[in-house]
């Protein structure tokens, strides 16, 4: 017998935005927004309102990641509430800004999905990132993505940690998606990196134009890496590093990391292993923007969620 | 070819961080800082940060590219509190290495440097036959069972006149970049750490030997001259580039660029196709900080160069 009863019914997503920019050295998303601007031809979809936006436009203008702060961790809603100010930090302002085109986050009238293009110097290949476990519209769309793009991998990483999850540009949206695709050197535009994303957008307005015209999405599981916690380089009492990935994990982003194995080299030639009890599958291994976020790499344990059948709402 | 016998090369520089966000020469140079010489050393080293505010904020440069400033015109040029600050430091550091072209210079000055590109272990110099670089060029190819083994050792050739050549390494008597790619731009890899840590003590152990009075073979070294760089296309007003390196030749640097094959994917879809004449060597593929100085790759000349058996002269 066929049950008509679980099915989510989930509002139209109506209106969506292509953040490029968020860093101002991430060169795909800036390259793609900045194309799309000009001519919109192939993000254009029936019913649906795609704006392509350039996050900060300082930063891109200086080729730098940030101008005074990262925009990408912005979104507090200290930030978000606090009165504008003469001398205000360049991306706070900035955050303000976005929040009241795309926001207010948190409300009805926010910005019904964003997409927040990333590039990243670890060997992470295609990846979603995903803020939380019960949105079912985002579980849905990553599982079509994901489909979509095989045989080409794409992996999902969510972060719900409670302490390591950080207030994002796209979290002003109701549904929010991180794009993050490397390995790509900051500054450095990489032809197959710049057409893996474009192509995972493709799919991604497909999903929401078969959404909004009523298809229905049968239940389905997706894997996925969920954060767990985040290892710094060793350093001395100055602060800095004494040793870099070990050339065994360097470029091993998702591959499991077990006690006994390899993690650090020292500048004089000696191995650091690693010494956490459970198997973990690190992630963001060696990104360049991390070294100031005390960030070696990232772990993660491998889940599977499960997802309800979703359909558009009837009004 | 006669033997030559040469000066001892006595006074050696290597310098890191002349791009601040280059790391691996950064951290080098930080660790042989850390080793106190204890005057036993057969050769005098001086060891060099040399633009430590831009090492400080890990980008390449804060005001102009440091590695640009050391023409004759930039070195001789007066400088005030107002001067960039990379024209000052320029300076500084020819009075502490140099004065280029003339006998109180270093006797060799190494430059440490990094690239986006997959240039494995390059030595750029401005002369193709300078016998010290080509010889130390030779010692480095020659290392086997080794962790640099993996790494290919090549020597640049950059056929510029001393007076117009713009880098730290024209400081010195003899002088090359030692350049390793491919690596990020503010990211240390261990496998070029350990390749430049290594491309270094093989250096040293030449010099050594050389200053000892050993002979050393000649024999033939393959030199790539550098014949003209290669912009992206870009849209005629508003500059921005219009398409990327092509997957074919993306990381294939020295790998020889025929006429007629792919250069670039254009956003468009289309492929665009190298037009020259002449089959030539690309190198510095998509380069992330040349962008700015509009060269997506350069391309050049390949040919055997003999060098001849050489020997330190001993004064007496």
């Amino acid at each position: 017998m066929s049950s008509r009863t679980n099915v989510s019914c989930l509002h139209e997503a109506r209106r969506v935005a292509i953040f490029g920019g968020t860093h101002g050295n991430e060169m795909s998303g800036i390259t793609l927004v900045n194309m799309w601007k000009q001519n919109s031809a192939e993000i254009e979809r029936n019913g649906l309102l795609i704006k392509p936006f350039i996050s900060n436009p300082k930063a891109v203008e200086k080729c730098i990641r940030y101008i005074d702060t990262d925009l990408n961790r912005a979104f507090t809603p200290e930030n978000l509430s606090a009165p504008d100010v003469e001398g205000r930090l360049y991306e706070v302002q900035r955050a303000k800004e976005i929040n009241r085109m795309f926001g207010p986050k948190g409300s009805s009238d926010a910005y019904d999905v964003i997409f927040d293009l990333h590039n990243t110097t670890s060997n992470m290949g295609s990846t979603l990132i995903l803020e939380s476990s019960t949105d079912l519209f985002n579980l849905q769309m990553v599982h079509y993505i994901k489909k979509a793009m095989a045989p080409h991998t794409c992996l999902v990483l969510l972060n719900e940690h409670p302490q390591l999850k950080y207030s994002t540009t796209r979290s002003v949206a109701k549904h929010p998606i991180g794009l993050e695709v490397g390995p790509q050197p900051q500054g450095v535009l990489r032809s197959n990196v710049f057409e893996s994303m474009r192509t995972i957008l493709k799919h991604a307005l497909d999903f929401i134009e078969f959404f909004n015209s009523g298809v229905e999405f049968p239940p389905c599981t997706i894997d996925v890496f969920r954060v767990q916690e985040r290892m710094d380089y060793p350093r001395d009492t100055n602060g800095n590093i004494t040793a870099m990935v070990h050339p065994h994990l360097q470029d091993c982003d998702w591959e499991p990391l077990n006690r006994g194995d390899p993690m650090f080299l020292t500048f004089d030639g000696r191995t650091i292993l690693y010494e956490g009890a459970n198997t973990v599958y690190p992630t963001f291994i060696n990104e360049a923007a991390y070294y100031e976020k005390q960030q070696a790499f990232t772990t993660t344990c491998r889940e599977i969620l499960a997802a309800n059948a979703i359909r558009k709402a009837f009004k | 070819m006669k033997a030559v016998a040469m000066p001892t090369v006595s006074r050696v520089a290597v310098c890191g961080g002349t791009h601040g966000n280059e790391l691996a020469g950064i951290y080098l140079v930080r660790e042989m800082l850390k080793k106190r010489a204890d005057g036993t050393e057969p050769v005098s080293v001086v060891t060099v940060m040399s633009n430590p505010r831009a090492a400080q904020l890990c980008v390449r440069y804060v005001e102009t590219d440091l590695n640009r400033c050391f023409t004759r015109a930039a070195l001789s040029a007066p400088v005030s509190e107002t001067s960039p600050y990379e024209m000052v430091r320029s300076q500084e550091l020819n009075a502490l290495l140099g004065p280029k072209a003339s006998m109180q210079a270093v006797d060799l000055l190494c430059d440490l440097h990094n690239t986006t590109a997959n240039t494995g272990l390059c030595l750029i110099t401005y002369s193709d036959r300078d016998w010290i670089c080509l010889h130390i060029c030779k010692h480095l190819q020659a290392r086997t069972n080794t962790k640099m083994a993996s790494t290919p050792v090549r020597y640049v050739h950059f056929d510029i006149p001393l007076n117009e050549a713009y880098s730290l390494d024209s400081v010195g008597k003899h002088g090359f970049a030692m350049e390793i790619g491919p690596q990020p731009h503010g990211v240390v890899r261990s496998v070029i750490f350990s390749a430049m840590q290594e491309g270094v003590q093989l250096m040293m152990d030449w010099i050594c030997q050389f200053n000892s009075g050993t002979l050393f073979e000649g024999g033939w070294v393959d030199v790539y001259t550098m014949v003209k760089n290669i912009d992206y296309p870009r849209d005629s007003e508003t500059h921005v580039i219009t398409a990327a390196v092509h997957p074919d030749l993306q990381d294939r640097d020295f790998c020889l660029l025929h006429p007629g094959d792919p250069m670039f994917l254009c956003f468009s879809g289309e492929t665009l196709r190298y037009r020259g004449k002449e089959a030539l060597y690309p190198f510095f593929i998509n380069e992330g900080a040349y962008y700015e100085k509009g060269v997506a790759l350069s391309l050049a000349r390949k040919r055997r160069v003999q060098i001849p058996s050489v020997r330190s002269e001993t004064l007496r």
